[in-house]
């Protein structure tokens, strides 16, 4: 399949209802060119990964301000893993300490975190950098 | 405007001007000098009045902190309610004069610990709170008539706050000593905060039936306090955070007044709570405008006979969303000076955030100094020598008038929406809040607005300082209680008590009674809201970005 846009789902997993940074990164998405899912609040991972998939989506990312990080980028993988749909990058942020950031990353959990101070520019251009990579794209 | 104004205007303008922006962390323009033709039109008894008078600019109390100062009240909780219960005891200690507690996520949401919800949610932002077992272990070895609580619960309210209740009851203080607030604003979950269990109508319902229970049994307790920390938080600016709280103010005052009370038996209750971001003079300029607001509308539109009903006493909390993760010492910095402007506006309460909450719950060493930034304020800088001393002042004048007038003219436009409910189903709030925090991150990411540490002024490398850390054995040892609590309680009579609820709930009746009832039989607050969840629903939201 020769895709031309980017698709994201952006996800808020767990029960808190922090949603500013997922809106302002949904926006910014979108403003780039990207085509952007928001999942709205309180999804499991098991919910994100079955949307994630019946969108034919390149990439979720999440945003955890609960402090359950350690818990939910594991299990989306994992998830991800059991479907069969590996090929799905996941990248998220939030309040999430410097070195549970390394182990995350380190462990494959994750394939990019950001903090809060990261920049859309930022988070846009790792996107197109890891996705132009692998497939055609344009936007 | 003057002669002797505009010919210093000529002067100004013949001169360079450096690049700003000068405009306010909310993006409101300020202009270079304010003169005498900008505050002509101010009538000082009209629209100040000494303090503890009407319209109540300059304060709600005749003294202010001349009589006594703001209650330092540091927000904390976390993990079980056996550690929480120990930080308080250590807070209570060290000169901290409230307490304030915090929960745990799925608390909030109406879970127990063991529901798979909750999975990796237990004790991480808050303190665990299952049953009255878990609120008696939180206040072991506290008086609860010595102390004042205020605590952060808003969809359950009505459970967390009975839990209280009847946890007092134990420890043999009745009822009317207690003193507090409960959070119970579910208007701006909707708005911001997100954190819903309920519909509408149903939610309306159980705060009225607080306000009731209240006024016979617990008068002295504040059974709301309206928030626009949150709403500020979600990235409003300062004048959407003043009018979107007030017109949630107002909204309770009707849903009070439709349920049968009169407006004086419940508004001395209400109280309120506000963010304090950096920018210095805007903020003080929202307090003070808010003070005259509410009591202007509170006389005039709703009737209200009693001083105290005017009164707008709030809370204030330094703003979460300006701390950043390089850097975090600088943010000691930014709280002191958002201290100092809460003060300067009249705060009744105070948290000082730490350094570190960007990145996790407070450290002890960081929840000091942030307390310590409070005693430096009160004792050291003389600030609080003489009330409002910015009275009078041409720019702070103009900018409390400013803040009145937008608030004014947003209050039109939510009752064209059909006021607060019917502009949430409009997703007006949601929207407007959505573009507010917008245009802030694109105004740092262009560089038009300077954030110290992020996009100037950048350190390279790390910065690496010590972070709190909830051991994951926390969740097991409280799923592990609430397992011998299930076995060891009498579980018919949790059954009768819950099938009480859900019966009233299908009725009228004020539940409250009937909700401590469960509370006595160790009915768990996910047993409790399940069954309200049969009869009322649960909320969905569009979401808009």
């Amino acid at each position: 399949m020769n895709k031309t846009r980017i698709r994201v789902l952006v996800g808020k997993p767990g029960l808190d209802g922090h949603d500013r940074g997922a809106k302002v990164i949904a926006r910014a998405l979108r403003d780039a060119g990207m085509e952007v899912i928001y999942s709205g609040l309180h999804q499991t991972p098991e919910q994100l990964v079955e949307a994630a998939i019946q969108e034919d989506v390149d990439l979720i990312g999440v945003s955890v301000l609960s402090g359950a990080h350690m818990t939910i980028f594991p299990r989306i993988k994992e998830l991800l893993k059991e479907q069969n749909a590996e090929d799905i990058l996941l990248m998220g942020g939030g309040t999430i300490p410097e070195e549970d950031i390394v182990t995350l990353v380190e462990a494959g959990h994750a394939e990019a975190l950001f903090t809060p101070g990261a920049t859309t520019t930022e988070i846009v251009s790792w996107i197109r950098d890891r996705l132009e990579a692998s497939k055609e794209v344009s936007v | 405007m003057s002669n002797n104004f505009l010919s210093w205007k000529a002067n100004y303008d013949a001169k360079k001007e450096r690049k700003g922006p000068f405009f306010t962390v909310s993006s409101v323009p300020i202009d270079p000098l304010y003169a005498p033709g900008h505050t002509a039109e101010i009538d000082y008894e009209r629209d100040l009045g000494n303090p503890g008078e009407y319209p109540y600019t300059r304060g709600v109390r005749s003294n202010m902190y001349r009589g006594r100062l703001w209650t330092m009240r540091m927000f904390a909780g976390f993990a079980t309610a056996k550690e929480s219960n120990e930080r308080y005891k250590f807070l209570l200690s060290q000169g901290q004069t409230g307490l304030s507690v915090a929960f745990d996520m799925p608390t909030i949401m109406g879970y127990d610990s063991d529901h798979p919800r909750a999975y990796g949610e237990v004790g991480r932002v808050g303190v665990a709170i299952d049953s009255l077992q878990d609120m008696e272990t939180l206040f072991r070895d506290i008086s609860l008539d010595k102390v004042s609580t205020s605590m952060t619960i808003n969809a359950p309210a009505s459970i967390i706050w009975s839990m209280y209740v009847v946890a007092a009851e134990k420890q043999g203080i009745s009822a009317n000593k207690l003193t507090g607030t409960i959070q119970n604003d579910i208007l701006k979950e909707y708005i911001a905060q997100k954190s819903w269990i309920f519909p509408p109508d149903p939610s309306m319902r159980l705060i009225t039936d607080i306000f009731k229970f209240s006024k016979e049994h617990v008068p002295k307790w504040n059974t709301i306090s309206i928030s626009g920390y949150h709403i500020r938080e979600a990235g409003a600016t300062a004048l959407q955070e003043l009018a979107f709280t007030l017109a949630d103010g107002f909204a309770y005052v009707e849903a009070g007044v439709k349920a049968g009370l009169d407006v004086d038996d419940f508004a001395p209750r209400l109280s309120f709570f506000f963010n304090s971001h950096t920018d210095f003079f805007e903020e003080i300029a929202k307090y003070r405008a808010a003070r005259r607001i509410w009591a202007r509308h509170m006389k005039e539109k709703y009737g209200a006979k009693k001083e105290e009903s005017l009164l707008m006493r709030f809370h204030t909390q330094t703003a979460g969303c300006s701390l950043t993760g390089p850097q975090p010492e600088n943010n000691i910095v930014r709280t002191a000076y958002q201290a100092m402007a809460a003060v300067l506006g009249g705060t009744q309460s105070l948290h000082t955030n730490s350094m570190d909450e960007v990145l996790a719950l407070p450290s002890e060493k960081a929840a000091q100094i942030a307390l310590r930034t409070q005693q430096v304020l009160a004792y050291e800088t003389g600030v609080v020598n003489t009330i409002d001393p910015l009275a009078g002042s041409y720019f702070m004048e103009t900018l409390t008038n400013q803040m009145e007038e937008g608030a004014e003219e947003y209050f039109q436009k939510i009752d064209e929406l059909g006021g607060v409910l019917g502009a949430i189903r409009e997703n007006f709030f949601q929207q407007e809040i959505a573009d507010a925090a917008y245009r802030y991150q694109k105004e740092i990411e262009t560089n038009e607005r300077i954030i110290v540490g992020i996009n100037d002024f950048v350190n390279e490398g790390k910065d690496k300082i010590d972070l709190l850390k909830i051991d994951p054995e926390v969740e097991l040892s409280q799923i592990t209680r609430l397992k011998d609590l299930k076995q060891s309680r009498d579980n018919i009579r949790v059954q009768t008590t819950l099938s009480d609820l859900k019966e009233a709930a299908q009725g009228t009746d004020n539940l409250i009674p009937k909700i401590m009832d469960a509370v006595r039989a160790y009915a768990t607050e996910g047993e409790m809201v399940a069954v309200l969840k049969e009869v009322f629903g649960e909320y969905r939201e569009q979401a808009v970005f």
